[in-house]
């Protein structure tokens, strides 16, 4: 038996047809930090002159790996107490103080009312380490008499306690419970890129079932740590050398340049948007996410049955796509196949904010959101990438794995 | 015959096959034997040197065996064991080929201390060492396999290779509560109509140094270390803190419409899921306690039911000061007077906290005791609680006649969900 096709928003569920349109899922707020800055704007201005002013990129403190790194926050602005920040790492006051502007961009920030009732799915992966007491540890385990003994007893009296809460995959949603109050729900999925596009397909999902009626969804990745970069290396992931944009990348075997990205949405039914009058930016008009074992060919004919499903959903002449590719070879140059064979302008950010892993695609959304709010596409980020003239109605949004996961998601005007 | 919607007109969903695993045994029988008899799963670590700990006990599951050892292959091993179980009870689908989505409750992944000294080995460098010496290392070996198994996603997609379950594998976690997350999130999938069957699987396999050390450093184990079995001891008066704990459960979630039409038996109801995030502390709960009051509460609204209606609660019940003394306030507070005679055990004392996995097993759990009509113990309860005057069943099974149930998971970071379980309808 196959499943449900997984477009669920724009599909026709209900008799009435009033129903449909109420419960749309709209994004009525959007929170996006990267190296670029903070808000939509810094990203617009950043993407459209990128080719001209070049990446913003950290070269020097991870040799030979390019990272794009965080824009400076302001943390006192979202994280008011001190004692706050001081308990989470990195990777959690990122996503934290992003959560708090997509709330203040929803008009919901201090709301207890629409907090309480909020659903929050947030795409996490795990939390920086103590690296000093990494290094300490591996220094001493070769001349210990007993490495068993020696590394309880350097784990038990070097490791802050707090740590462990600030490494758990779930306190970043935690977190924003406590600093945001956001407690209707909280629920944390993990599992790179397709967490992120998973968070929101279930979450426009459960707002077309009324399932719900607001959501914020979610996540935020530090790039600027060396066990993220040991791991991917591992893999034999990482572009290395002079920073390069993601598709002339591919001319020399590809790669992932990591960056430091936090990204919330506020996603909300049609009908609850209306009721408290909040201003829509745009319209999940589909989502959906899927998998195959990337045998040479599989990603693509994934995404092509994607594309297919909403064929006659988006106008060619007024649409792009916003391309969430990494750089590793196989699926980029694979992506990179099946979007020539669609024609449409394509813009892969990752050239300019770095590949984000867990939110990436959130951060794509928004992206694609900023564009379709403007009614134009940003201008090319490499050569690679036509120049769109004509306006922009509709972005499609790719989501790829740099193992496995494929995702697409169709953006249109609220 | 029954209706096939519920007090909403949703589909009804229930469970037609269950898996499980935990450190009292393999499968349904054993694990329902061994709670039923009062069993401890509890024993001291063999599996690495305690020396210098303060808590050297644990439920580990040391009888199945994995390559290359960490906690995201063991977490895999476990979890394939269990969903042959429930797949082969519930007779669905063909080998290899669920016909649903895979919902998994996975503990966070990172590699461990064996990896990081092999790579720290490999850099060949003695007095002083970093990651940029790890990160040579790692350039020079071919490490893709490691790389692989690290990867969060990388047990949701290995099970979907092999079960052939439908799209992309959700890996949830919401702490100790990620059980009933993947659970909910079933329940929600196949109430949309967006799939007729899903595959809904807790599994943790955590026991390891630093993930024993940094429980330990929050002070939530338990360091009574002697008897092992005698450590958790839930509602207790000298209880003090939980034992960590590995296991599995998967559960097979259907429409009863598509259950009863393919002639399935049915096994229990999930009839209700509450969840309630809680914004006052990162490890401890509201002292007015009303996350955990409004997830009962949801729960039990959405299962259409008032809190007469229900017969027995399986506890999240870790044995922590804390836990149980929050989760009696909230029991108090949703049953009121009768909080004192309904029967609420705690399986914990015998298998202690599956974290990531307790969710799913404590839902199995909870049906076993339904079917069977017998409530399994807490035990250890030696020294009743003033302050907790609760029938936790002490000691001993207890028969019992179960309609509805309600299992309760709480987790770290404020995230609490509750599940209300019934038995199947009668035709």
């Amino acid at each position: 038996m196959a499943p449900e096709p997984q477009f669920p928003t724009d599909r026709p569920r209900s008799a009435d047809p009033r129903r449909e349109v109420d419960r749309q899922a709209l994004i009525t707020g959007i929170g996006l930090v990267s190296c670029l800055g903070e808000g939509l704007d810094a990203h617009w201005d950043g993407l459209d002159r990128f080719a001209a002013g070049g990446p913003v990129v950290d070269t020097t403190s991870f040799p030979p790996f390019p990272v794009h790194p965080m824009t400076a926050l302001e943390l006192d602005r979202q994280i008011p107490k001190r004692g706050d920040q001081r308990q989470m790492e990195a990777w959690q006051r990122i996503g934290t103080y992003a959560a708090g502007l997509a709330l203040d961009a929803a008009g919901v920030k201090g709301n207890t009312d629409l907090l309480g009732r909020m659903d929050m799915i947030v795409a996490a992966g795990g939390g920086e380490r103590d690296y000093k007491v990494d290094a300490a540890i591996l220094a001493g385990l070769p001349g210990a008499a007993d490495p068993g003994a020696f590394l309880n007893e350097h784990l038990l009296s070097d490791l802050r306690p707090t740590l462990f809460l600030a490494q758990l995959s779930n306190l970043l949603a935690g977190n924003i419970s406590i600093v945001h109050g956001v407690v209707g729900s909280s629920r944390t999925f993990m599992g790179e890129e397709s967490c992120g596009a998973d968070a929101v397909r279930i979450a426009c999902a459960r707002i077309a079932a009324g399932q719900g009626d607001l959501f914020l969804v979610g996540g935020s990745y530090n790039a600027q740590r060396p066990d993220v970069l040991l791991h991917y290396e591992m893999g034999r992931k990482l572009w290395r050398g002079a920073p390069t944009p993601v598709w002339a990348r591919q001319d020399a075997g590809g790669g992932m340049a990591l960056g430091s990205v936090g990204c919330f949405l506020v996603i909300e039914s049609r009908a609850h948007a209306a009721a408290r009058g909040a201003t829509p930016l745009a319209h999940v008009a589909a989502i959906a996410t899927d998998r195959c074992r990337r045998r040479p060919g599989e990603s693509a004919a994934t995404a092509t049955r994607q594309f297919a499903a909403l064929d006659g959903q988006f106008d060619p002449a007024r649409a792009a796509v916003i391309s969430g590719a990494s750089g590793v070879a196989q699926p980029t140059g694979e992506e990179r196949d099946v979007l020539a064979r669609l024609g449409l302008p394509v813009r892969a950010t990752g050239s300019a904010i770095g590949h984000s892993i867990e939110p990436s695609f959130v951060a794509n959304l928004a992206i694609a959101a900023a564009a379709v709010a403007r009614g134009k596409l940003f201008a090319p980020l490499e050569p690679a990438e036509a120049p769109m003239t004509a306006p922009l109605a509709q972005a499609l949004v790719t989501g790829w794995g740099h193992w496995r996961g494929e995702s697409l998601a169709l953006v249109t005007a609220a | 015959m029954a209706q096939d919607s519920d007090h909403l007109g949703r589909p009804i969903v229930v469970v037609t096959g269950m898996g499980v695993l935990t450190s009292l045994g393999e499968g349904q029988a054993q694990n329902w034997a061994a709670l039923t008899a009062g069993s401890s799963g509890i024993r001291r670590i063999t599996r690495f040197p305690i020396a210098g700990l303060r808590t050297n006990i644990a439920g580990t599951v040391d009888f199945v065996a994995v390559d290359e050892p960490s906690g995201p292959a063991l977490s895999e091993r476990l979890a394939e064991r269990v969903i042959a179980e429930a797949i082969a009870e519930a007779k669905i689908g063909t080998a290899g080929d669920f016909p649903g989505p895979l919902f998994l409750a996975l503990p966070p992944i990172e590699l461990e201390w064996t990896q990081r000294r092999a790579l720290a080995d490999a850099a060949g460098v003695n007095a002083e060492i970093g990651y940029p010496d790890l990160l040579r290392a790692a350039a020079e070996g071919d490490r893709r396999a490691i790389y692989e198994r690290f990867l969060f996603g990388s047990v949701g997609e290995h099970l979907a290779d092999r079960f052939g379950t439908k799209g992309s594998p959700i890996a949830t976690s919401t702490a100790c509560a990620s059980g009933g997350t993947s659970i909910q999130l079933g329940v929600e999938a196949i109430r949309r109509g967006e799939t007729q069957a899903a595959l809904c699987v807790g599994t943790d396999a955590s026991v390891n140094p630093e993930s024993l050390i940094r429980f330990s450093l929050l002070s939530a184990l338990s360091t009574r270390n002697d008897p092992p079995a005698a450590a958790s001891r839930p509602f207790s008066k000298d209880r003090d803190g939980f034992i960590m704990s590995e296991g599995a459960g998967a559960l097979v979630l259907e429409s009863l419409a598509h259950a009863r039409a393919r002639g399935a038996t049915i096994l229990g109801v999930i009839e209700g899921c509450g969840e309630a995030a809680d914004g006052f502390h990162r490890t401890r709960s509201s002292p007015d306690g009303k996350p955990i009051v409004a997830c009962m509460r949801r729960a039990l609204e959405d299962a259409g039911l008032t809190p007469d209606a229900v017969d027995y609660v399986n506890a999240h019940g870790t044995s922590t000061p804390e836990n149980d003394k929050m989760e009696w306030v909230g029991l108090t507070t949703v049953f009121g007077e009768r909080a004192e005679r309904i029967p609420v055990s705690s399986n914990k004392s015998m298998i202690g906290h599956t974290l990531t996995a307790a969710g799913a097993i404590e839902a199995i759990f909870t049906l076993l005791t339904i079917r069977n009509g017998l409530l399994p113990p807490t035990i250890n309860y030696e020294t009743p609680d003033p302050a907790i005057p609760i029938d936790c069943v002490p000691n001993v099974a207890r028969p019992g006649t179960v309609r509805h149930a309600i299992s309760n998971s709480f987790g770290f970071g404020g995230q609490n969900v509750c599940l209300v379980l019934g038995a199947a309808p009668q035709e």
